[in-house]
């Protein structure tokens, strides 16, 4: 099986956020980049498929220069090859017809994605490689399992969860629970060595046009102070509640 | 021209998300100087829309799309799109919706823009706000397609009623391979999904164990609410996986989010800032939380939570 996963390359969970350039650039001073969290299980799903079931995993990420130690992290956890295709990520879109162009040339049986990153939050990628390619697609995918070219999954939907049958080639928007959170992989000293004689090819884009751009960016407005309300004083919250926050 | 609006319904009765979609699709429709056409799937009854500024309704019945199949919605949703001769399609940021959106937009051609905040600021280009970083920021991002698609944000925008003399037409679409079949839905039918609910009672790791969700439950229940709960709960086996809320969980968008022993990480507030009001219930005066939160009680919860379900069922009794 020819297994791709896409890696978005974002900021640490607990990166404070600001913008330069008058507020149009994100501002990475300071900022630790990290293999997305719902990309990070996929991978890990990926080395599972690859350990039991025999097969070769690729990353992929569409980014500058800046990108490579993330995708050098993934193969340091054990993806056999890595793709960078050399261009800004400006848009789901962008990014998902890159990709698509990819596995249009070298045939992949599965694509793992992540339902969304937490940088642009777009929950676009997957779908969109999935339509553009003419692959089956399962979002929030939360369990997979490959018999041949035939696939069971889990889907997360409001309030619950829908068992899927469906059939390679497939795309996922995967997330937590494809693996357990104590079995994501950390890369060890040997991983990381490895890793540097591992194959990091450098793509470059196809002509496309973006449907949409960032015009800029803002902060929410700070939030005013707490009121707090005596724990032996319930009958207050319960006012408070119902006649200033008309909540209940 | 029109702007279409995809209705969501929920074994066969409109969600509450629909009229909220609906009644943004009428707000758009009105900077645009035109028309709203809803489309409803296998929807029972649709005259709620009528009171939310939709003109025409598309109703699709069909046993094909018994269960959601993004693909097979995405199809109908086009040839809708086209019917109408679309140049916005606004959809609701449910599971659902968010699974066919980017399926839409390659086969309308159309560029897309998720969790977006507010009735667009300019209509030429077409201009709008959407959250991201998980809330710690919010995006300006023009659309410059022909066709456009917007995924409103949950409660971002609420209900805002019209009144409008609507039509309704019986719509078929024709449908190509499905490709992905539903064996099994497992859903309680009888609670509120955290997606759905006007309020969130969410408990932490400051509930000590999953035998003390009882109380957490009876809030719930007395206030309507849906259950949720921080990451280590879930990763802890305390509650169910579907619960967890945060930045790498279920997002919360909600009007009044109830947080009870949870301290206010930096990954849970991310997921749970959008909610409008926030209370929190903590023993500690120092927990992050409470410099988040509208409302906070420095307390214990085994003697806040009980006190609090005994006052609130005298005040609903009212
Ligand atoms: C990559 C990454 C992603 C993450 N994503 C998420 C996410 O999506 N969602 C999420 O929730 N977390 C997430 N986390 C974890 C997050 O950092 C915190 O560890 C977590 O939110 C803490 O959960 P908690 O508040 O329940 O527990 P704790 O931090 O242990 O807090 C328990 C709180 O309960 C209070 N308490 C104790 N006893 C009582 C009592 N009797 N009555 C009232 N209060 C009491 C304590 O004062 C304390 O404030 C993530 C972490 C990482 C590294
Ligand atoms: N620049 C990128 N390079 C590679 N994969 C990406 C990139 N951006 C997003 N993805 C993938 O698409 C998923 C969803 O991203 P998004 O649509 O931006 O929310 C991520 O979890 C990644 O798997």
């Amino acid at each position: 099986m020819n297994i791709l996963v896409c890696i978005s390359h974002v900021p640490d969970t607990t990166s404070k956020i600001n913008f330069t350039d008058n507020d149009t650039t994100f501002d990475t001073n300071g900022v630790q980049f990290v293999i997305n969290p719902n990309d990070e299980f996929g991978l890990t799903r990926a080395m599972w498929f690859k350990e039991k079931q025999g097969a070769k995993v690729t990353v992929i990420n569409v980014g500058g220069a800046e990108t490579e130690p993330t995708l050098r992290k993934a193969l340091a956890i054990g993806a056999d090859a890595a793709i960078r295709i050399n261009t800004a990520a400006t848009d789901g879109l962008t990014v998902a017809k890159q990709i698509a162009n990819v596995i249009k040339n070298d045939n992949y049986d599965l694509i793992i994605s992540g339902r969304e990153s937490i940088d642009y939050n777009g929950g676009m990628v997957p779908g969109m490689i999935a339509a553009l390619i003419d692959a089956n697609f399962v979002n929030t995918c939360t369990s997979l399992e490959i018999d041949g070219t035939q696939a069971k999954a889990t889907r997360e939907i409001d309030g619950g969860i829908e068992r899927i049958t469906t059939s390679l080639p497939l795309v996922i928007g995967g997330q937590k629970g494809l693996v357990e959170e104590s079995d994501l992989k950390i890369p060890n000293m040997r991983g990381i060595m490895m890793a540097r004689k591992k194959p990091l090819q450098v793509v470059e884009p196809i002509e496309s046009s973006a449907k949409s751009n960032s015009i800029k960016f803002e902060k929410p407005a700070a939030k005013g102070a707490v009121t707090l309300v005596d724990a032996n004083n319930l009958d207050e919250l319960i006012n408070l509640l119902h006649n200033e926050a008309k909540a209940i | 021209m029109s702007v279409l609006v995809y209705t969501e319904s929920d074994q066969g009765v409109l969600k509450k998300a629909a009229l909220e979609v609906a009644s943004y699709a009428k707000a758009i429709a009105n900077k645009l100087n035109t028309t709203v056409t809803a489309v409803a799937i296998n929807a029972n009854n649709t005259d709620t829309l009528s009171k939310y500024g939709v003109d025409k309704i598309l109703n699709i019945s069909s046993t094909e799309l018994e269960n959601f199949n993004a693909k097979g919605y995405a199809d109908a949703l086009k040839q809708a799109a086209e019917k109408a001769e679309a140049k916005v399609v606004v959809l609701s940021s449910s599971a659902n919706s968010k699974y066919l959106a980017p399926l839409l937009s390659i086969n309308l051609d159309a560029g897309y823009v998720s969790n977006v905040v507010e009735v667009p600021t300019e209509v030429a280009p077409l201009t709008v706000k959407r959250s991201a970083f998980t809330n710690k920021a919010f995006e300006i991002a023009q659309i410059n397609s022909d066709i456009k698609i917007i995924g409103l944000s949950n409660n971002a925008f609420g209900l805002v009623e019209t009144s409008a003399d609507t039509t309704t037409e019986d719509f078929t679409p024709a449908l190509s391979n499905l490709g992905v079949t539903v064996d099994a839905v497992d859903k309680a039918s009888d609670k509120v999904t955290i997606a759905d609910a006007d309020i969130v009672v969410s408990a932490g790791r400051g509930l000590k164990g999953p035998e003390n969700w009882g109380m957490i439950e009876e809030l719930a229940d007395v206030l309507g609410a849906a259950t949720a709960c921080s990451k280590p709960v879930s990763d802890l086996g305390w509650r169910p996986h579907g619960e967890h809320v945060g930045q790498t969980g279920k997002p919360v968008a909600t009007n009044l989010y109830i947080a009870i022993g949870i301290s206010g990480a930096i990954q849970h507030l991310a997921g749970v800032s959008a909610s409008k009001i926030k209370v929190v219930i903590n023993t500690d005066p120092e927990a992050p939380f409470f410099k988040a939160a509208d409302y906070g009680v420095v307390g214990d919860a085994f003697t806040v939570i009980p006190e609090l379900i005994t006052k609130l069922k005298a005040f609903k009794a009212q």
